[in-house]
């Protein structure tokens, strides 16, 4: 079973802040990413995108373009092949627009042309014939029974009646009784909640490049946070065998769930199919705010019971999220996610997914969880403003442990949260005085993490230094982890250990770089490869010894005689063992594959202090901790990033972040200027507090940690922001003039 | 001589929770019996059982087991002692 994994130990490499191989490639501009990757020949792509929300497309003329010298292929909807139905033709038809333009931006024909100029001036002379139709942008119309239908047959044989076919999904979660839970209430409340849109934000806009051989055969060079779920896609939308398809992952300027599928590799692909020869294919900005996935937006209604000491006695949410023009699954966790660190004995969440004319939504680091979780976070603080009631002391009054049963299904086993909840409320930062116009945000955060398909090769080479060998893109430190984790493993110098992330002709399938699965699963494997190679050197010493391989033991990267029944030799390091390899039975290798279970549940608590300004509404953020169970720290610098992160991501969307579209469905603010992340300038410090409460379903303990830090900020700073300006905000982002209507009264 | 029919091994009842809007397709029930020792047989007696489950299932399912969430391993055992649970199949960011 996957909870027998843990063992205590103490740790030679692992929980030690190694220097970063990458460091210095990246800080110098040395590292390659999509957009740096060139082979001779290479053509240049570019796409046209519909200007229009909702239009179906009746002609498409690309003659001229065609015709243009320089040219080399022109590719529509008609260029890719029909296939079954699933995420792999929503991918397609995302990719290229097939009957219908979706949204503003939704690409509907692409070119390759030997030059950069000839691709744009081939784009202007395709002619497309559209008819405009009526759109819906947003959440609560598109739900209406006579919104205009974004894409017939998406909806699920559990949907309600009584509204449009844009609502393509229902999903229910809970239980108990609510009237009984509610009529023990001192007080019930009910509020309504919206969050906009947001883009992950990676500073590396999408880029690909596909080169098809003569053969049939075709490789594809992507910056991506899953290379071989991009040619699972690809392969399948273009019916080709995925071995036919070799896909390599480029270094990886941020993806955050958003590089978790395609958006223009299909494209890539066909247009080299067509034209005979490599094409390179770089987003703009524009298009990356366009045309790739943000997240979902959100309209919540809560309803919450308290008692005046503070036990929460019921609560239920009604979730509707829009995730654009195509089914996801996101309101799906929402619903799961939003109670999940409360014990409750009534609770209920009942998520709804809408169809609207934006662009296909992309996951985005607990994809679901945060906005559901800033409702239910807001409303447990306002009843503690109700009864004026220490936050923490409520929310520690109320938290799930072991035994208490989940608002989503299951009891849970040993989990992290009075710890950290205990951590918080220790810390310094939490009574710490608060000068004129500032208050103080606290928030919990959950996210459910997961392991997956995950397959590690580990070669003792010659000289017996480690080459890692691992098919997950590198978003977050992971191959300083792994090779920390080999290191660790075979008793090595962590110097002696290469991790290299291959393609996918060179090794077993790996699940998409997500669910904060990497450090834990394909660290788990890589100790199961090293385990491996550690038998068969014990078994190479037993023969040189000329002794059983069982009277054999692997201590201090050594393999050493188990007793003194054994015999005396001395220890055979891993390098001479390495050397001799040859003549003692070939090269040493360890490997692994497996399906890693056991990633184990997250939670995380944040504590903010804002100021507000009661002239313009600006909020500057003071000082902000972030307190996280990483059940063991792999490179503890690498977790602080993530938990900071999160945390920075977070604060941008709680204050700044939005997609704003006009009247005619067209979004009006595709760049970071008129987007706005939040920069270092925005930031204070954020202090990271680790808590290291072992998993037992890994080997050293580790948890996954990259996705709830950005869970809590959004209800962290709504509660900070409503507590310093004494009005209670329900909207994000919190931007200036949304704080000053509120200060207004309005 | 005919060889002697195979008798398929005896599995234990197994409960599974399903979650809120799974179960008008099990005529409301919150918690069902079937007849398991593994992940894989949940899902197979699930769909057999109760075909309503069959869209859900093919859009695929994880399972909770004793609060662990496994995500689609076919052959981890289950045992009556077992707290199980029907989860959606998780993805992340």
């Amino acid at each position: 079973m996957a909870l027998d994994e843990y063992e205590k130990r103490d740790f030679r490499v692992v929980g030690k802040r190694m220097p970063r191989p990458d460091a210095i490639d990246k800080v110098t501009g040395r590292a390659l990413y999509g957009a740096d990757m060139h082979v001779p020949g290479m053509l240049v792509g570019k796409i046209l995108r519909s200007p229009h929300a909702h239009a179906r497309i009746k002609a498409i003329d690309t003659s001229a373009a065609e015709a243009l010298e320089g040219v080399r292929a022109v590719v529509t909807g008609a260029d890719f092949p029909e296939i079954a139905p699933g995420e792999a033709r929503n991918v397609r038809d995302n990719a290229m627009a097939r009957d219908k333009a979706l949204y503003d931006g939704h690409a509907v024909a692409a070119v390759a042309a030997t030059s950069a100029a000839i691709a744009r001036k081939a784009l202007k002379l395709i002619r497309v014939e559209y008819e405009i139709l009526p759109h819906v942008t947003e959440i609560s119309d598109a739900m209406k029974p006579d919104a205009p239908v974004v894409q017939e047959g998406f909806v699920q044989e559990n949907v309600p009646e009584g509204f449009s076919d844009n609502v393509i999904s229902y999903h229910q979660y809970g239980h108990g009784d609510l009237d009984a839970g509610f009529a023990q209430a001192d007080k019930v409340i009910t509020r309504r909640f919206r969050t906009a849109a947001t883009h992950q934000g990676y500073i590396e806009p999408h880029a690909a490049l596909a080169s098809f051989g003569a053969d049939g055969t075709a490789d594809l060079w992507v910056c991506t946070q899953g290379h071989y779920y991009v040619r699972q896609l690809c392969a399948e939308i273009l019916q080709m065998d995925q071995a036919q398809l070799r896909v390599t992952a480029s270094e990886i300027g941020g993806g955050f769930g958003g590089k978790t599928t395609c958006f223009i590799e299909p494209v890539a692909l066909m247009l080299s199919k067509k034209a005979g020869a490599p094409v390179k294919l770089v987003m703009t900005r524009q298009e990356v705010f366009r045309a790739s996935g943000p997240t979902v937006s959100s309209e919540i209604e809560m309803r919450m019971g308290m008692t005046k000491d503070g036990r929460i006695t019921a609560a239920e949410a009604e979730l509707h999220y829009q995730g654009g023009a195509f089914p996801n699954i996101t309101v799906q966790f929402g619903a799961m996610a939003a109670f999940a660190c409360y014990d409750l004995q009534a609770v209920q969440t009942r998520g709804y997914n809408v169809l609207t004319n934006r662009p296909k939504q992309a996951a985005y680091r607990a994809p679901g969880a945060p906005m559901a979780i800033y409702a239910v976070e807001s409303v447990v603080d306002e009843l503690c403003q109700e009864f004026d009631l220490d936050p923490l002391e409520v929310r520690l009054k109320n938290a799930a442990r072991k035994g208490t049963k989940a608002s989503y299904g299951p009891t849970y086993p040993d989990i992290g949260l009075v710890a950290t909840l205990e951590a918080a409320q220790a810390h310094p930062h939490y009574s710490a005085p608060l000068g004129p116009n500032q208050a103080r945000g606290v928030a919990c955060g959950f996210w459910f993490n997961f392991g997956g398909d995950t397959s590690v090769s580990l070669s003792v080479d010659f000289d017996g230094s480690i080459t890692v060998t691992e098919g997950n893109p590198d978003i977050g430190g992971s191959r300083v982890s792994i090779a920390m984790m080999a290191a660790e493993e075979l008793g090595v110098p962590y110097e002696s250990v290469r991790a290299v992330v291959t393609d996918t002709a060179s090794l077993g399938h790996n699940e998409v770089t997500d669910g904060s699965r990497v450090t834990f699963a394909v660290g788990l494997a890589t100790i199961k490869a090293a385990r491996a190679a550690k038998r068969e050197m014990c078994r190479r010493a037993a023969k040189i010894w000329g002794i059983d391989e069982d009277a054999v033991i692997w201590e201090d990267g050594c393999a050493k005689p188990a007793g003194p029944n054994a015999g005396k030799f001395e220890p055979l390091s891993i390098k001479e063992i390495a050397a001799k390899s040859s003549r003692t039975g070939g090269p040493i290798a360890g490997h692994h594959e497996v399906n890693a279970e056991g990633a184990g549940v997250s939670f995380g608590v944040h504590i903010a202090d804002v100021e507000v300004d009661p002239e313009t509404g600006h909020t500057r953020v003071v000082r902000y901790t972030v307190f996280q169970d990483a059940g063991k720290a792999v490179h503890p610098d690498y977790v602080e990033g993530q938990m900071q992160g999160g945390a920075a991501q977070g604060i941008g969307w709680a204050l700044n972040e939005e997609y704003i579209y006009d009247e005619n469905g067209r979004l009006l603010n595709p760049g970071f200027l008129d987007y706005r992340i939040p920069v270092a300038s925005d930031l204070p410090h954020i202090d990271a507090v680790i808590l290291e409460i072992p998993n037992p379903g890994h080997p050293y303990g580790v948890r996954g940690v990259g996705e709830t830090g950005i869970v809590p900020p959004l209800a962290t700073l709504s509660n900070a922001v409503s507590r310093a300006i004494g009005r209670r905000m329900y909207e994000l982002p919190m931007s200036p003039p949304r704080i000053l209507k509120a200060i207004k009264g309005g | 001589m005919a060889a002697a029919p195979v008798t398929p091994p005896h599995k234990p009842r197994i409960k599974v929770r399903l979650w809120g809007s799974l179960r008008a397709a099990t005529g409301g029930k919150e918690v069902v019996e079937v007849e398991a020792a593994n992940f894989k047989d949940v899902i197979d007696a699930l769909a057999r059982d109760y075909p309503a489950l069959r869209p859900q299932i093919a859009r695929g399912v994880s399972l909770a087991i004793d609060g662990v969430i496994y995500k689609e391993s076919w052959f981890t055992p289950i045992n009556p002692d077992n707290e199980v649970v029907l989860m959606p199949l998780m993805v992340g960011g």
